[in-house]
């Protein structure tokens, strides 16, 4: 659990998020927003909206503490929350070596792989060399998580509980559940503070 | 009550800048709201729409920007506080009414918001708007973030109804979908009805009049000027013989640049908020206390070429660079920054290693939805006029046609091109030229096109594929919507009749998802273009997305392929749904399978393949 003082000292952090449109990044973006500010830091958000929602990349940011541009460029990222496994690796250039990050392994092949304009690159590997590179990887099937917790749409919040897990961001895990509560509407509240729970076992080291 | 209208002084949200934006006009009393959505911008307007009834306004989808300008010039013109909003293209085709409006003036309040696209995010060019309001000589407010965003809102409609003029509030994407904490002000009630007093020596724009209100507006210019020269959005910080100047997100990335290069003790950042009518005099100040400045802008020189003509009038020494160190394309960021600051300045700096992304990555990007309309069109339009016809096309999500395998995207410069361009072609090119168009750009500006087209009697078809919807944006509704959460809108332009007002003789309407019929009806056209004019297909079937937001139907089916489907293959490649999986069967050869998560249950690839089958999904 982070104390207060923790707070006090916190420099900054610099999270990435990406993955593909529809699978709630957006909203899992804007919780860490939420909740930095719950705990008392200054939080800046960035989407990107329009045409990547069409079945393309979706990426977005959120930057806490002391640092105010919100979008984070190459080699700034100190966390990476990818939603699904080949953008993780298309990602890694906003990486540095002391990068944590949380990778969803649950493919979403895009339709040039379909259409026989690439491959898709095999998992396991992509796992391996983002490990070899970067400080820590957290990898789960937050879909299959979901599917547990009751609803594939929760994926979203697998991932959040497995970041909320790491010891870089400085909110406790109160913190986070208030935000839940005040995010989702009571029906869905419980199903989601489920998945994010699973994801925050998963995460915890 | 909604969430933009809750909340009091001094509590904090953390907003959207759109919905800062949103927010700001509501504490300034703005009752007269009109736009086309637009990227960056569409949250302002549907925000608005969201909550129209409860704050009393009058909020406009109109029909393109040049007509939202019009309509809520007109507003302002009555004493009634007014907003516009767009994404910078949109100003282009509102600039016509924008350079008047500038002399004419407004009796209330009005912020002309012009959302630009460093990046090109979702646009098909960046250009910096900043040069429009230097044009039409209005005032300019150019907010870093959502705070900003809401404060300048307010400042800026107490500036254009101090001075009867409108107020150009420049943001870029960062700014209008950035998420920050917005400390918030009070909402302020207005009445929406207002007066007109008959002025026609000041408010018709005849020779006589516009020569005696460019006078005017230099007056006032001269004024405004003064306003910024105390601007409190034009701010210091830093201490040094070093300075920066910036304005709107770029100076966020200044601040974050200096910390992590360790200067802030060296440099001095002059963040300017109120940048037209540029402070000359609070510029000429800053570079008196500074011996090298670095202007660090997006896209564009135009606070650098403002300071570089101030140092000359005041006759500064030192060195002024800006674009020789910032990248003119593209948004900048921390890192781009720190690598100028550190060239120009001369600072020793580590760059980080970066991590190779994988070369061999396959791509992802954005297509058209699975069970889209716009696809079975597509289709049946290659079918027909395959390889050989011009395909022009147009701003939406049919753009994306563009994209394998489809290709049906041959040229494109803006809204309600498509069939300007195509009269061109068909006059020069001794091919079929077909031309796409949504049903929202058609009443934007493709309407205009095709009485172009039909009075110089071109030889093209027109294929307007009509979803009912303004769909790229976020579902907004346009002049022939009759989808609406009732059922029907009404009134409402009924296309058809429209089309042939325009003078077109042959005209057809298709469900694209008949694929069959569509086909059929295609080549009669086909034929018929040999007889030259203009011709028009409606290809008419809803945005399947919006169909089930707005009406709550729910899909019935999926499709399975069953069997055998090889001979079709060729036709279901073509199709290209992005539901399809491709693999290979235990002979070794290609088949399809379709993800039934992603089916849109439009039936069309199991009109190409007997072997796809439907199959009920439970309720």
């Amino acid at each position: 659990m982070v104390k207060t003082q923790d707070i006090a000292r916190f420099e900054g952090v610099r999270l990435f998020f990406t993955g593909v449109g529809g699978q709630g990044t957006l909203l899992a973006t804007r919780l860490v927003g939420e909740a930095a500010l719950a705990a008392g830091l200054h939080a800046s958000m960035s989407e990107i909206h329009g045409m990547a929602q069409r079945g393309g990349i979706v990426e977005s940011s959120v930057v806490l503490g002391n640092i105010q541009a919100p979008i984070v460029g190459e080699g700034q990222a100190d966390v990476l929350v990818a939603f699904e496994p080949l953008e993780a690796l298309r990602a890694i250039n906003r990486c540095h070596a002391q990068t944590q990050a949380v990778v969803n392994l649950a493919p979403i092949v895009p339709f040039t792989v379909a259409a026989g304009q690439g491959r898709y690159p095999d998992i396991a590997r992509a796992v391996a060399m983002l490990q070899e590179k970067l400080a820590k990887v957290v990898a789960l099937d937050a879909e299959a998580l979901a599917r547990q917790a009751g609803s594939v749409k929760a994926t979203n919040m697998v991932i959040m509980g497995a970041v909320a897990a790491m010891q870089v961001l400085p909110m406790s895990k109160e913190t986070w559940d208030a935000c839940l509560q005040r995010i989702f509407p009571p029906k869905l509240y419980e199903l989601n503070q489920k998945a994010f729970n699973m994801g925050y076992e998963k995460g915890h080291p | 009550m909604h969430e933009l209208l809750s909340g009091t002084r001094g509590e904090k949200k953390f907003l959207l800048g759109n919905e800062a934006i949103i927010r700001g006009a509501l504490e300034s009393g703005v009752r007269f709201v009109a736009a086309y959505p637009g990227t960056p911008s569409s949250e302002i307007i549907d925000g608005f729409a969201a909550l129209g009834p409860e704050i009393g306004a009058e909020v406009e989808y109109s029909v393109n920007e040049k007509v939202s300008v019009e309509s809520a010039c007109a507003a302002a013109q009555c004493g009634v506080r007014s907003l516009v909003s767009m994404k910078h293209v949109g100003l282009n085709v509102a600039s016509d009414a924008f350079m008047t409006l500038a002399y004419v003036g407004v009796k209330a309040g009005m912020v002309i918001v012009s959302a630009d696209d460093p990046s090109l995010h979702s646009s098909q060019n960046e250009q910096d708007n900043r040069y429009y309001a230097k044009m039409a000589g209005v005032p300019m407010l150019e907010p870093a973030t959502p705070q900003e965003a809401k404060d300048m809102m307010v400042a800026g409609y107490e500036m254009s109804e101090k001075f009867g003029i409108p107020v150009v509030l420049r943001t870029t994407t960062r700014v209008n979908h950035c998420r920050a904490p917005v400390v918030l002000g009070e909402v302020v009630e207005r009445k929406l009805e207002g007066s007109f007093t008959k002025d026609p020596f000041n408010l018709v724009v005849v020779p006589m009049v516009g020569r005696k209100l460019h006078l005017k507006l230099l007056e006032k210019l001269a004024q405004i000027k003064e306003l910024s020269e105390t601007s409190p959005f034009n701010t210091e910080e830093g201490t040094g013989a070093w300075g920066i100047v910036s304005s709107g997100v770029s100076a966020l990335y200044v601040k974050d640049a200096l910390r992590e290069l360790g200067l802030q003790d060296r440099v001095r950042l002059l963040k300017l908020g109120m940048t037209h009518p540029f402070p000359e005099g609070l510029v000429a100040d800053f570079l008196g206390r500074v011996e090298a400045v670095l202007v660090v802008e997006e896209l564009e020189p135009f606070l650098e070429e403002a300071v570089r003509v101030v140092a000359q009038k005041c006759g500064f020494q030192g060195k002024i660079a800006g674009k020789e160190f910032v990248p003119r394309a593209f948004e900048l960021d921390t890192v781009k920054v720190k690598e100028a600051v550190a060239g120009f300045f001369g600072v020793i700096h580590h760059r980080p290693q970066i991590f190779a992304v994988p070369e061999d990555l396959p791509a992802r990007p954005p297509n058209l939805c699975p069970g889209c309309p716009h696809r079975a069109t597509f289709f049946s339009v290659k079918k027909v006029f395959g390889e050989e016809a011009v395909y022009p096309t147009d701003i939406g999500c049919y753009t994306l046609g563009l994209l394998p395998p489809l290709q049906m995207a041959d040229f494109l410069i803006c809204m309600g091109s498509s069939v300007s361009t195509a009269g061109g072609f068909s006059r020069v090119l001794q091919r079929p030229v077909v031309a796409f168009i949504g049903d929202s750009t058609f009443f934007h500006s493709g309407i205009t096109g095709l009485i172009n087209a039909v009075s110089h009697n071109r030889n093209l078809l027109l294929v307007i594929l009509d979803n009912s919807t303004t769909a790229m944006t976020g579902h907004q509704p346009h002049p022939g919507v009759w989808l609406t959460r009732e059922g029907k809108g009404q009134p409402r332009v009924d296309l058809e009749t429209l089309v042939r007002g325009c003078g077109v003789q042959k005209l057809a309407v298709v469900n694209p998802l008949h694929v069959k019929k569509t086909q059929q009806v295609l080549q009669e056209m086909k034929a018929g273009l040999k007889d030259g004019g203009v011709s028009v297909l409606i290809s008419r079937s809803p945005c399947p997305l919006f169909e089930r937001r707005m009406l709550g139907i729910k899909q019935k089916v999926v499709f399975q392929a069953t069997g055998d489907c090889r001979p079709c293959l060729d036709d279901l490649a073509q199709l290209g749904c992005s539901a399809f999986v491709w693999s290979q069967d235990e002979s070794g050869e290609a088949c399809v399978q379709i993800n039934e998560v992603l089916c849109g249950g439009c039936a069309v690839c199991a009109q190409l393949c007997q072997a796809i089958k439907p199959k009920k999904l439970e309720a």
